[in-house]
């Protein structure tokens, strides 16, 4: 079972992302850096990446012709994310129990959803 | 079992059953099936069945045991009806089909974990409540829309989207881990101390004050919970003091309300009507928590202390018997663990027994800025100034306290002392 893990953060990012310090980002990379190889060793890990600033985001329409194009994400919202995990993991539990680690390891909230599964009822 | 039974016999052990094995048959094909839907839809087609067939067929020696493998079939038709419509994924678990069934003795810790999920904390609260009514006490949808006051609708919708992220989120069926489990109880406890306190003081203009049907279900699931959980398990001294705190509070329960709909506080209360089995039975819950915390060392958490301030009240024969420092003594332990505004309110009613209602007003306006919306609150200032003789003041606070107050015997009560304000 695959579940997202999202941090969010504000759209604009400053040259210490989100946090106060030098010193605090820097721990928070390096805490974060141990948590993926622990992720990894466990074979809990699927991908793990930041994103660049939302406000470098751009929407495009392909639906009508031509696509249009609109500078700035999709969503109108004080906080986008701003990285994210995807994790392999049993269930719900052992997902919110990595999560914890993740939240702790990079000083931010973190979102846990599950990726669709087929459901023969739906 | 060729024997036809009486319509009146078939309804007493439908209803007997319902109680004892709907949490057992629910836990039972959930751990089977690996689908919560599933199971209650087969439990409730069960009973549904028994109700039918009972009356001509007699009633089976061991209903419990017939509820659980007719559910099963139940779920096992329905299965293949859906493997018929190209379902892989049911016709995997029908797999477990030539398993044997195992006796419903063995399947106490198969309650607990259902009870576990129900209460999961990635559920919403009022999520919890309502799944743990419906799954584990059996309740309806309709019966669990009325207490809560919610359109049947509105709460089927949410019991559905509860199954639903249990389902799609994998919410798993099963105990919670050594680490978590005490965090995990105290949930389960929080959610059945919702439910007794919605049966105890229930909101709304058109409800009864008292809803027993909830104050009832809230101590068979604490009870069941303290049954499963072995001996010395972590919060198991927590479980007996919620236990002890609800059957001590419940044993009130006449003697709380008048016949003119009126709620009667405990120093006017008739306390020749109290439940003296479950005062006694509380009392017992109550000594021997005390006898194991001066055993043991380990500190009494805080539904223990309750439930032992609740004691100290429900020894006294009248209210001039109170051991009122005792109870101050107690809540001075619990504000150690607890330091809400709300545990600091109930400890300044104590104080005023003791040192006086001046001192207990000064400490009640320090929680001004915290408990402005809470009735109880305004109740409490009302009744310190009364006593202060300072009636203007008392009147402001009794009509802020009734604006707020939700329970109708409570807002009745609190007008007749105001009104007799002089």
């Amino acid at each position: 079972m695959q579940y997202l893990m999202s941090v969010y953060g504000p759209a604009e990012l400053t040259e210490l992302g989100n946090y106060p310090d030098k010193e605090t980002m820097d721990k928070a990379m390096a805490e974060t850096g141990a948590f993926n190889d622990r992720l990894q060793a466990s074979g809990h890990f699927v991908y793990a990446n930041g994103l660049a600033s939302a406000t470098s985001a751009t929407v495009v329409d392909g639906q009508v012709d031509p696509p249009v194009v609109t500078d700035g994400p999709y969503l109108e919202s004080k906080e986008h994310l701003g990285g994210f995990w995807i994790i392999e993991a049993t269930d719900l539990d052992q997902a919110l129990a990595l999560a914890a680690e993740g939240s702790k390891a990079c000083r931010g909230k973190v979102e846990v959803r599950p990726f669709q599964v087929f459901d023969p009822q739906g | 079992m060729s024997e036809p039974a009486l319509a009146s016999d078939v309804a007493e052990a439908v209803t007997r059953a319902h109680q004892s094995d709907w949490a057992r048959v629910v836990a039972t094909l959930t751990k089977r099936f690996g689908d919560l839907d599933l199971a209650e839809e087969a439990a409730a087609e069960a009973f549904a069945t028994a109700v039918e067939r009972w009356p001509a067929d007699g009633i089976p020696p061991n209903p419990g045991g017939w509820l659980t493998t007719t559910a099963t079939r139940k779920a096992i038709d329905r299965i293949r009806r859906e493997k018929k419509r190209g379902d892989k994924y049911r016709e995997a678990m029908l797999v477990l089909d030539d398993e044997p069934l195992e006796p419903l003795g063995a399947l106490d810790d198969e309650r607990l974990r259902l009870l576990f999920t129900c209460c999961h904390p990635a559920l919403a609260m009022e999520a919890r409540v309502a799944l743990t009514l419906r799954m584990v006490g059996g309740l309806t949808v309709p019966e669990i829309a009325r207490a809560f006051l919610v359109h049947e609708t509105a709460m089927a919708r949410r019991i559905t989207r509860a199954k639903q992220k249990i389902r799609e989120a994998r919410i798993p069926f099963r105990m919670p881990g050594a680490a978590d489990l005490p965090a995990r109880i105290d949930g389960v406890l929080t959610v059945l101390f919702l439910v007794f306190n919605e049966g105890y003081l229930a909101t709304g203009p058109d409800t009864d004050p008292v809803r027993a049907d909830l104050t009832a279900e809230a101590i068979r699931l604490t009870r069941l919970i303290r049954a499963v959980l072995p001996d010395g398990a972590a919060r198991a001294g927590e479980v007996t003091g919620m236990l002890a705190l609800m059957l001590l509070t419940e044993a009130r329960r006449a003697a709380r309300v008048s016949s003119s709909g009126e709620l009667v506080t405990l120093d006017e209360q008739d306390r020749g009507a109290w439940d003296a089995a479950l005062v006694r039975e509380g009392h017992e819950l109550v000594r021997s928590r005390a006898l194991w915390v001066e055993a043991s060392g380990e500190a009494p958490g805080r539904y223990q202390l309750l439930a032992a301030i609740n004691a100290v009240h429900t020894s006294a024969r009248d209210i001039r018997d109170t051991d009122w420092s005792q109870i101050v003594a107690l809540y001075d332990q619990l504000v150690t663990i607890d330091p809400s505004p709300v545990v600091a309110l109930n400890r300044a009613i104590a104080v005023a027994e003791v040192d006086g209602p001046d001192v207990a007003l000064a400490a009640v306006d320090r929680l001004g800025a915290a408990l402005d919306g809470y009735h109880a609150y305004h109740a409490t200032r009302a009744d310190l100034l009364r006593r202060l003789d300072r009636s203007t003041e008392s009147r402001a606070a009794y009509d802020r306290a009734i604006e707020l107050a939700g329970n109708t015997a409570e807002a009745a009560y609190l007008s007749r002392r105001r009104d007799q304000l002089g």
